[in-house]
């Protein structure tokens, strides 16, 4: 457990330094946000329909985006390695690794998405659906997103290719996450979406630590 | 420790000289059985099987369409069965069949989508719905081409079959997921045709062509695994001394 606190002090150190890696998502997923409107319609009531689409979207790009750096400079500078040959469980690293990823994307992204629902238009029952939404949902895109970081890691082009190998497994949570804000929305029980969502998340929790492993240990020795 | 004993021919299938042989002899037969399934299915299906009394001819289709689409997911299964194999106990047969499924699956999948939408056009009015059927072959579609990406993007062997046997595990894993999340998500497609469980809904001299098509697809697809499966071997196994033996025996014939 002391292991387990100390790599995530250390992630989180890291993170805090490098201050543009929390700003940097944030920005993104703004970004992608603001272009629907100018490149379809800014008509409210079109954009509260897509609303909850959208804002999932762009979030699920914004946590694509930042997954890839997420083994990259520990592979680098060759840290990476020196975790693998040690003696303790590499699982608790990486599970470390990923909740400071969901941290700095997911936790903070769920936190402004009222901003964007707003000048989306977005019904205001559907607030605490989105927020509840985002915070169940996106810990499964960074876990399922740290596999196919730790499968490219080694690869000199892992850009393009962890999104081929990564956007297909978040199908399920894309069709849960926006199910949940339209029901929110509509002023329907979204406890079922929810339950959905969690039930995703522990179950990729459980196994996709297995999964990261086994990725990294043949991304550094091939 | 627990010791676990696998049959001989599990063992025997390892060796990839013996993998060799053993498909020399396989491949005739399959390919006669390819063959005369694919005929015998095809104009029973095309010519003599009695018309839809709601779609028409239209749904003669199906004899192409349904096989492709359980060939496309059974093919996946293979994929990543063969995949586990080969991370399990390293086996390096386990992953050559594992990448030799993932282009033909790939194209099964693609053969599904076209006949589908050349299906949907008269039936439904339009190439292309969202519903949830069509849109998880899509999805498997896209997982096929992130193995075959994976696999592509590691300049070593060992590195690229490992690495896309895990991510053929893990989309394992996900398809059932997929599978519901787009069910409840949208549903238009009319339920499957064959189920293990019940009897199928159309007359039997419907189903019985459909039935050989499915057994003439598969046969197929075992014949174009092994043709795959005997290049890629001989590629990486082109040092030792029996493939240069073979090769020299066929150079003087």
């Amino acid at each position: 457990m002391s292991f387990f606190l100390a790599a995530l002090k250390r992630e989180l150190l890291l993170v805090f330094r490098h201050r543009s890696d929390i700003i940097n998502p944030l920005a993104f997923f703004l970004m992608v946000a603001v272009l629907f409107p100018l490149g379809v319609s800014p008509d409210p009531s079109f954009l509260s329909e897509v609303a909850s689409g959208v804002i999932w979207v762009a979030a699920l790009l914004a946590c694509l985006l930042s997954v890839d750096g997420i083994f990259r400079s520990d592979y680098q500078d060759g840290s990476l390695e020196q975790m693998l040959i040690s003696a303790e469980p590499l699982w608790m690293l990486v599970t470390a690794k990923v909740i400071t990823h969901w941290l700095v994307s997911g936790f903070f992204l769920a936190l402004i998405s009222p901003l964007v629902a707003m000048m989306f238009f977005l019904p205001e029952p559907a607030y605490p659906a989105l927020i509840i939404s985002l915070l169940l949902g996106t810990p499964t895109l960074s876990l399922m997103g740290a596999i196919g970081s730790a499968l490219t890691v080694g690869l000199r082009k892992g850009g393009v290719l962890i999104s081929l190998l990564v956007l297909p497994l978040y199908i399920p949570v894309l069709i849960f996450g926006a199910g949940t804000v339209q029901a929110g929305a509509m002023g329907l029980p979204i406890q079922g979406y929810l339950a959905l969502l969690a039930a995703i998340l522990v179950f990729s929790l459980m196994l996709a630590p297995i999964a990261i492993v086994a990725a990294l240990k043949i991304s550094i020795r091939s | 420790m627990m010791k676990i004993s696998m049959p001989r021919w599990f063992y025997q299938l390892a060796s990839p000289r013996w993998f060799y042989n053993f498909t020399s002899k396989l491949l005739p037969w399959f390919g006669i059985a390819t063959l005369v399934f694919l005929c015998v299915g095809l104009v029973w299906g095309l010519v003599f099987a009695p018309a839809d009394y709601q779609q028409g001819n239209s749904f003669r289709i199906i004899y192409i369409h349904v096989p492709s689409s359980i060939l496309a997911q059974s093919c996946y299964m293979l994929m990543a069965v063969a995949g586990a194999i080969g991370l399990i106990w390293k086996m390096k047969m386990a992953h050559i069949i594992a990448q030799a499924c993932a282009p033909i699956g790939a194209s099964i999948a693609v053969m599904s989508l076209a006949t589908g939408a050349i299906w949907g056009k008269p039936t439904w009015g339009a190439w292309w719905v969202w519903d949830a059927r069509l849109t998880a072959m899509l999805v498997l579609l896209f997982l096929y081409i992130g193995v075959i990406a994976l696999h592509a993007a590691f300049e070593n062997k060992a590195g690229a079959d490992k690495a896309s046997a895990i991510l053929s595990l893990v989309g394992l894993v996900n398809i059932p997921i997929i599978k519901y999340s787009v069910e409840w998500w949208n549903t238009l497609h009319q339920s499957a045709t064959f189920t293990v469980t019940e009897k199928p809904a159309m007359p039997p001299e419907m189903w019985i062509p459909l039935l050989i098509m499915v057994l003439g697809f598969y046969c197929f697809f075992a014949v174009i695994l092994m043709g795959r499966a005997r290049v890629e071997l001989l590629e990486r196994e082109k040092r030792s001394d029996w493939v240069k033996q073979l090769i020299l025996v066929n150079w003087t014939q």
